[in-house]
């Protein structure tokens, strides 16, 4: 294999099922099962060893002009292998959750297909090169989505699209106005560790900020940044699988992503700095973790009170961003990481609760523990993980986070992170008693036996899986090819020339 | 004031008024008259202003001539289709100019 | 040293041989004339690509038809603008041939039959016309010849409503042309002169000067439908077949707009204040706002989409206003150029396809597309891809265009026109995704018709070029600078 194009059969792994499969009839499903399946293992593979050859200090890139003046870039540099890493592991086991759980479902080729292109453009968007592969991915990941939420085809599903679609293509205006601006002024920008525009003249630096400002915006959409956030507790209406997908790997995380390649890769921490705009990142972090928070108290429904703790905990990493200093950022791209993996485990388990017993809303989920065991202990695993128990992957992104604000000299952001924990624990423990310490009390709304298993093995596999590397994450921190090792690389390189 | 001004003058006021024309009425054999009798304006034009104090020139002809042939093509398509259209409708205006 | 020629001979060509093939199935009329027009469609191709070729490789070519000078002999002329719109239009005319022959005969009526297709020849030797036209004068016979090809094509479509939109574009178009012929007579008058370098040369902002832009410009404007002059296009592309809607929206509008182009840059390069660039400029801005707004209200989805024509006409004279009076005019003429190549392939994309879709639904209506996307896929799908190409959303042709003349608007500080691009995708999405969501509604019923499979593939192809186009734009773009009125543009 060519090691010059890997970046391109990376993409090319989900890209090509996905036209495979827009074309293959609505029956043949052994066909489109296998295909899926094959598809992700060999993306997983592809990216491991892409990480690997990065790991030993080889660059992949690939590169041809689009437009006179921008180029389509492609390349693997550690961050994008965080990303793209992320992306094809929890893409296997979202496929895996996906068959069992739309298992005679109707318009399944139409939802598989858009399933393959929604991870290609993730895929895209993480190994971007410059900021306008970026924006093309990213847009990309708009139209790719969009079918994906409004799959059912109800009211109720259109509706909740029509919102998406208000929110992403609004951002998307704002992104393709920052990234314009920026290409005005210092041409096609590429991605460079410590960013590449210390150079310009101070006489540029308000239409700097400006463009700063936009390029939030445009991401923050998608990264559910308050007051931008409107649309992901709306696109609850889809299925499971894709509530998993969008909020743990594709959508949020690219926003999250782009603001990270944004502040580091196009500014640069030390000039963004300079340039007074890493304090109102904090503050807007900071103000959507606690508002998220906040809300997720007050939602019964169970997708719900999940969706407000994704606005909540992804701005984490915007927080570990903004603050100045390596711990910091380690704490920022490894929650990156650690929040995927524990809040794809809490919806998953959701949509289990969900297809098994008809259960939707909290207050419905009393003795839960007992009908779904394996479920429930995943359950609890990832919201333990998530209120920052230790020895779980929470506790680390946490303690790093706290540790990155004392060394910024931003104590009050300990404050913020201790009650955000608080909150945290309001919202889930409740959860977790109902789920273990209640007896059941009605009988379940729409429940359906499965033989031996609590629900389809389908159904099963992947949360268990994803809860034992909440807890691996966590315990084996220090290992070498740990989620934890891999940020503190990057930000070593970020930090030194 | 030579002859040709002369004819580009009347052009002119044959532009204008066949204009006005065009625009009142509503009657679409009426436009009609009014578009070839634009064209002819527009022709008169052509030729005087062309011609005026300069030697004999025949590209301003030519251009005339072709306008002509132009002009009758577009009359003739022009016809046959009011012609469909009264024959499928009984109308002689269009839809909207009816209700305005 | 032969190759020059070869080129220079193609010229006649590309407007005789469709000509030829008109008389061919006029005088040899067929219900099915399968072999009669697939040769006339290889030729046309063939001769178009030729050109093309030789002008990217040779600069631009020049014929004088029968050795006769000018002025009094027909010059024609090859620069990459023309060159690639011909290529184009025998591209687009081929898929929309192609989409006519499949068409099953019995959903046609009586007239359509006999004149469609001496008629769509006649329109595609016109169209060559005007593209490889090097005076004013030639450009008018072509822009006649095209206007009454093009009515015919709509009247033939059937009904009484087609009826009184042919009547009402015959009507503007005429107007238009006197308008036309009246400032081109102006300019003679004062210049002595019909071919464009030559007046360009001597042009001098006089009054006389000033009153034939100005008959010209209006002309002109009225022919390529620019807000507020545009109200004879919805209805006559709307009620058009497919194909001839496609054509239409794709290439008619067009030729107006770069006859308007060419004499702007030429004859008016000294002449044209900035104030008439931005004038313009902000008539095409209206153009966006007032097409995107009836887009989204319109319940018939071809008054959609010719109403989203009417909307992506304003992007070309944004523009055009970028290129008369910004400070980055190489970057204005990248774009528009692009916008002219992407929005014709992915209108054309975008009616072809919703003819299958009105066909297979058995309804003009919106609403009534619900569950369509399980019948009819493969044109949803090229319904959306050229969506996005005219919602500017990378990647795609509209995405390309729409960057290279924010960059431009940007580098001259004209930031209204950056938000009035912007502006308009967003309203474009508006009306696109009020299409995409009304097709992935749940369908109450399953009565849907078949459609020829063909219908599919052309339209995918179309639109799947609208996208290519964007992504490997930088050849393109370098064919289109050959021979441009800009400085420092090849020739």
């Amino acid at each position: 294999m060519n090691q010059v194009a890997l970046p391109a059969w990376v993409l090319a792994s989900s890209l090509l099922p996905a036209v495979i499969i827009f074309l293959l009839p609505e029956t043949t499903r052994a066909l489109r099962t296998s295909l899926n399946l094959g598809a992700a293992v060999l993306k997983v593979a592809l990216v491991a060893l892409m990480t690997w050859r990065v790991a030993q200090g080889s660059l992949s890139q690939v590169r041809f002009e689009m437009v006179p003046g921008a180029d389509f870039l492609l390349r693997a540099d550690p961050m994008a292998c965080l990303f793209a890493g992320l992306s094809a592991i929890l893409w296997l086991f979202t496929t895996i959750y996906a068959i069992g759980y739309l298992e005679g479902a109707p318009n399944r080729s139409r939802f598989f297909g858009f399933f393959s292109l929604c991870v290609a453009s993730t895929m895209g968007v993480a190994l971007s090169g410059n900021l306008i592969t970026f924006l093309l991915f990213y847009e990309l990941l708009t139209l790719s989505t969009y079918p994906l939420v409004v799959h059912r085809g109800s009211e109720k599903a259109l509706a909740a699209g029509r919102v998406y679609l208000t929110y992403t293509i609004g951002g998307g205006a704002a992104l393709l106005l920052g990234v314009a601006v920026l290409h005005g002024l210092v041409g096609d920008i590429e991605f460079r560790e410590m960013g590449s525009l210390r150079d310009i003249s101070e006489t540029s630096w308000p239409i700097l900020r400006v463009a700063f400002g936009l390029l939030i915006a445009g991401l923050g959409v998608k990264a559910a940044l308050v007051p931008l956030h409107g649309w992901l507790p709306q696109a609850m209406v889809a299925p499971a699988p894709v509530s998993a997908l969008l909020h743990a790997v594709a959508v949020v995380k690219a926003g999250a992503f782009g603001i990270v390649r944004v502040v580091y890769d196009v500014y640069g921490i030390d000039f963004a700095r300079d340039l007074q705009l890493l304090l109102p990142l904090t503050i807007i972090a900071s103000v959507t973790i606690l508002w998220g928070s906040l809300r997720a108290l007050w939602q019964d429904d169970l997708k719900r009170r999940l969706a407000f703790s994704t606005v909540s905990q992804v701005s984490y990493i915007a927080l570990g961003i903004s603050l100045f200093g390596p711990i910091g950022t380690v704490g920022g791209l490894v929650h990156l990481l650690h929040q995927g993996i524990m809040k794809v485990t809490l919806f998953y388990c959701a949509g289990n609760f969900a297809e098994t017993l008809g259960v939707h809303r909290i207050s419905e989920l009393d003795g839960a523990g007992r009908r779904m065991p394996l479920t429930s202990i995943a359950f609890s695993i990832g919201a333990f993980g998530m209120i920052g128990v230790p020895p779980l992957a929470g506790f680390v992104s946490k303690w790093y986070l706290g540790l990155g604000a004392l060394e910024a000299g931003m104590p009050w952001v300990l404050g913020v992170l201790v009650l955000s924990s608080v909150l945290n624990a309001a919202y889930f423990l409740p959860i977790l008693h109902r789920l273990w310490f209640r007896p059941q009390v009605a009988p379940w709304p729409d429940e359906r036996t499965f033989g031996r298993w609590e629900t389809s093995g389908w159904l099963l596999l992947p949360p268990v899986v994803t809860a034992v590397f909440t807890v691996g994450a966590g315990l084996l921190a220090n290992f070498a090819f740990s989620p934890l090792q891999w940020a503190i690389l990057i930000a070593r390189r970020e930090y030194l020339p | 004031m030579s002859t040709e001004l002369w004819y580009a003058l009347v052009g002119v006021v044959l532009v204008a008024v066949s204009f006005g024309a065009f625009m009142a009425h509503t009657h679409l054999f009426r436009r009609l008259l009014a578009f070839n009798i634009m064209g002819t304006g527009c022709f008169l034009i052509l030729v005087g202003l062309a011609q005026h104090e300069r030697a004999p020139d025949p590209i301003p002809q030519a251009l005339v001539l072709t306008g002509i042939v132009v002009a009758v093509a577009s009359t003739a398509l022009a016809l046959i289709l009011l012609r469909r259209w009264f024959a499928a409708t009984g109308r002689t205006t269009l839809p909207e100019e009816d209700d305005a | 040293m032969t190759e020059p020629l070869v080129g220079a001979t193609l010229l006649p060509l590309a407007i005789v041989v469709p000509l030829l093939w008109a008389v061919l199935t006029l005088v040899r009329p067929r219900r099915r004339p399968t072999w009669l027009v697939l040769p006339g469609l290889v030729s046309w191709l063939a001769i178009c690509a030729g050109l093309w070729w030789q002008t990217s490789r040779h600069g631009v070519l020049t014929h004088v038809l029968g050795a006769w000078p000018e002025p009094l002999g027909i010059a024609l002329r090859a620069d990459g603008l023309g060159s690639t719109m011909a290529l184009l239009t025998s591209v687009i005319g081929s898929a929309c041939a192609l989409y006519r022959l499949w068409t099953p005969m019995d959903a046609d009526t009586l007239g359509a039959q006999h004149w469609f297709w001496p008629l769509f020849f006649m329109f595609g030797a016109a169209l060559n016309a005007v593209w490889l036209a090097a005076d004013l004068f030639n450009m008018y016979v072509g822009l006649e010849l095209l206007g009454l090809s093009a009515v015919g094509l709509v009247a033939i479509s059937g009904g009484a409503n087609a009826l009184a939109a042919a009547l009402r574009y015959l009507l503007a178009a005429l107007l238009g042309s006197l308008a036309y012929l009246l400032g081109v007579a102006l300019l003679y008058a004062a210049y002595g002169s019909l071919a464009l370098s030559s007046i360009a040369a001597v042009a001098t902002p006089n009054t006389i000067t000033y009153v034939a832009l100005a008959l010209i410009t209006a002309g002109l404007c009225l022919k390529t439908a620019l807000f507020p002059l545009h109200a004879w296009l919805p209805p006559a592309h709307a009620v058009s077949l497919s194909p001839v809607s496609a054509l239409m929206s794709a290439l008619v509008v067009k030729a107006s707009f770069v006859m308007l182009l060419r004499i702007m840059m030429d004859v008016g390069v000294s002449i044209v204040t900035p104030s008439l660039a931005q004038g313009l400029g902000a008539l095409g801005a209206g153009a966006i706002a007032w097409g995107g707004w009836q887009a989204l209200r319109h319940a018939d989805l071809k008054m959609l989409v010719a109403h989203s024509t009417v909307a992506q006409i304003g992007y070309l004279f944004v523009g055009m206003a970028l290129l008369l009076g910004g400070s980055a005019p190489e970057l204005a003429w990248d774009g528009l150029m692009l916008q002219l190549v992407a929005h014709a392939l992915a209108k054309s994309a975008m009616f072809l396809a919703a003819g299958t879709l009105i066909a297979a639904v058995g309804s003009y209506r919106v609403a009534d597309l619900a569950g369509v996307s399980r019948h009819t896929p493969m044109a949803l799908f090229a319904f959306g891809l050229a969506g996005v190409s005219l919602m500017g959303l990378p990647p795609s042709g509209g995405f390309s265009a729409k960057w290279l003349l924010l960059q431009s608007a940007l580098a001259s500080g004209q930031w209204h026109w950056a938000v009035a691009l912007i502006g308009g995708g967003a309203l474009t999405a508006g009306y696109i995704f009020r299409v995409l969501g009304a097709s992935f509604k749940q369908g109450t019923g399953d009565t849907f018709e078949s459609t020829p499979f063909g219908w599919d593939v052309v339209a995918l192809l179309l639109a799947l070029s609208s996208i290519v186009v964007g992504v490997v734009a930088t050849g393109p773009l370098a064919v289109l600078r050959i021979g441009a009125p800009l400085a420092g543009a090849t020739s």
